[in-house]
């Protein structure tokens, strides 16, 4: 059962969407981490709360809502259009729907790791002249590696499978839009689709089979560093 | 210099204290609760206190009357934590070389290779953190605070969570510190009396956030209203002595300002200067100079002062030549006795008294 050139596509969108958007979203979702772990302020909560609602809103409310905002006739989607930069039914427009999916995942992840961290080693840090950049970069960010990685991962993997809000927010055009969940949604469509379906679907588990078991290893290494074992 | 004023309220307890710590090694000593490591933590600037002034050789590190606050990364105070706080991901000399790192270009201070011959780290460079001894952990939290080039080195109960033989293992590092050349005060929190005795050159007593007293450790040792703070048990006088000559029976004769003493278990050689630390509780006093007895130390001494306890003990100040001593009797001693200020009569200084392992210097 060979892959036709549609099913090569949407692997291939796919795989560009969800590293694209795993590596937009690293520094944002790094740093609201940091400030969700570390920091007290007003308003916390309600951050907090942002993050976290594409993990319980309905996909097609999330991915409706981006249209409402960034879509072509939308003030915000005007504005992005005329620094040529058009997000609405164009792969880019994917990359956005998937970064607001797997934020709250990544930030999940990295802060987690965060507060695993023992904030009395930071100040023995600051206390040694290390200002906090220094600090942040040469203790916290190499024992929240792991974390990072989880993080990444997890962004990478929601990426790859998210569908409704990225079917609502930039359709479902095949060689520019269509990812693959949305050509297996679509082979199933079609009458005697199934074994295309199928192919794809069995792809779809291996991309995501070697993502864990990547992250899994590279964990493992930066653990065992960490952890100081010989 | 430092000087520290600081007030600060938790709920249920506040701190309200001002004291200084100069050269040489200033004990801060108080029970646990007694507000240390709040005093310490707000010294280097971990603890932003709700009022107060900390100046340190006249640069204003902390003024709230003035809205002035230098975060801690800018104190260049070294500090060495009671749990040492090594940065587990790196090995040993990734975290001498972080101390090192962000010390300012043209600091003097002590180098690489003398920090790790002063604490005798060599042969630990290359390890983990997590595969050190509690004293080789502190070893290196040590010198890593060193190579940071503090103007002061601040130490929170650094032993305490050793045992006895790696706190042993520890204290020469600490002596070499105080009594070497790189001159560096040290500000020493801690709540065991042995150590403070065997190290401080200073001493402030803290209780219950308040300070009690402060003042050179053997002024503070051998005065008796210090000695509830202390402890009945651990309160005594701090002496300096001067080994004259070790006997092949293990004794070994020390020279003091009011006459000799035969002690056991002395290991400095001899012309040495020790510190003695003589408990409170035994030293017995005598009208007479008694004879007859076991223990050859016996003194002439002159009541200085007699203070009485809340129990049914009374400290005496006694000075012995130029030395003074403290001794802890029954309030009906004084009684019998008739103790009064001025009065001549005899110490009697048990030899066994004398513990050899805290005897420093």
């Amino acid at each position: 059962m060979a892959l036709d050139a549609a099913a090569w596509d949407a692997l291939l969108l796919s795989l560009r969407v969800a590293s694209v958007a795993m590596l937009l979203s690293l520094p944002l979702a790094l740093w609201v981490a940091w400030i969700l772990a570390r920091k007290e302020f007003r308003g916390k909560g309600l951050l907090s709360a942002l993050v976290h609602l594409p993990l319980v809103l309905p996909p097609v409310v999330t991915g409706y809502l981006l249209l409402l905002a960034f879509g072509r006739n939308a003030p915000l989607g005007r504005l992005l259009e005329s620094f040529g930069i058009g997000l609405a039914f164009h792969w880019t427009g994917a990359v956005l729907a998937a970064i607001i999916m797997g934020f709250p995942l990544m930030v999940r992840a990295m802060r987690l790791a965060i507060e695993a961290v023992d904030p009395r080693i930071e100040a023995a840090a600051a206390t040694l002249g290390a200002p906090q950049v220094s600090v942040f970069a040469r203790v916290t960010l190499p024992l929240i590696m792991p974390g990072i990685l989880a993080g990444a991962v997890m962004g990478f993997a929601k990426a790859m499978g998210e569908f409704g809000a990225t079917i609502t927010f930039v359709a479902n055009i095949p060689g520019q839009t269509q990812t693959l969940p949305s050509a297996i949604w679509t082979a199933l469509q079609v009458p005697g689709g199934e074994n295309r379906a199928l192919v794809m679907a069995a792809l779809a588990g291996v991309v995501a089979l070697v993502a864990v078991l990547v992250s899994e290893a590279l964990a493992r290494r930066v653990a065992k560093r960490i952890s100081g074992a010989r | 210099m430092l000087e520290v004023a600081l007030h600060h309220g938790f709920t249920g307890f506040d701190l309200d204290l001002a004291f200084d710590a100069g050269a040489g090694i200033t004990a801060l000593f108080g029970r646990s609760g007694a507000g240390k490591t709040t005093v310490i933590d707000a010294v280097a600037g971990l603890l932003r206190p709700e009022a107060g002034r900390v100046v340190l050789d006249g640069r204003v590190l902390f003024d709230s009357a003035n809205g002035i606050w230098v975060p801690p990364h800018r104190r260049r105070l070294g500090y060495v934590f009671q749990d040492a706080r090594l940065f587990p991901h790196l090995t040993v000399e990734q975290n001498l070389m972080f101390g090192a790192r962000f010390a300012p270009r043209r600091s003097s201070g002590a180098g690489f290779d003398d920090v790790v011959a002063l604490l005798g780290l060599d042969g630990l460079l290359n390890r983990a953190p997590a595969t050190l001894s509690g004293g080789e952990k502190q070893r290196v939290a040590l010198g890593r605070a060193l190579l940071s080039h503090p103007r002061m080195l601040l130490m929170d109960e650094p032993l305490a969570s050793l045992d006895g033989p790696r706190k042993q293992e520890i204290l020469p590092y600490l002596e070499r510190l105080r009594d070497g050349d790189l001159c560096l005060p040290i500000l020493y929190v801690s709540h065991a009396v042995d150590e403070v005795a065997r190290l401080a050159d200073r001493l402030v007593l803290l209780q219950d956030g308040r300070l009690r007293a402060q003042g050179a450790l053997f002024d503070v040792m051998a005065d008796p209203a210090a000695v509830p703070l202390l402890g009945v048990r651990e309160a005594g006088a701090v002496l300096e002595a001067d080994v004259i000559a070790h006997a092949d029976d293990g004794l070994s004769t020390l020279a003091i300002s009011a006459g000799q003493l035969e002690l056991p278990g002395v290991q400095a050689p001899v012309g040495a200067r020790v510190r003695l630390r003589v408990l409170a509780q035994d030293v017995i006093l005598s009208r007479d100079r008694p004879e007859g007895l076991s223990s050859v130390n016996i003194l002439p001494v002159r009541v200085e002062a007699v203070h009485p306890g809340d129990g049914p003990g009374a400290a005496i100040a006694l000075t012995a030549g130029s030395d003074r001593l403290l001794a802890r009797v029954t309030a009906r001693a004084v009684l019998d006795l008739g103790l009064r200020p001025g009065m001549d009569c005899h110490a009697i200084l048990k030899a066994t008294t004398v513990a050899p392992g805290s005897i420093g210097r």
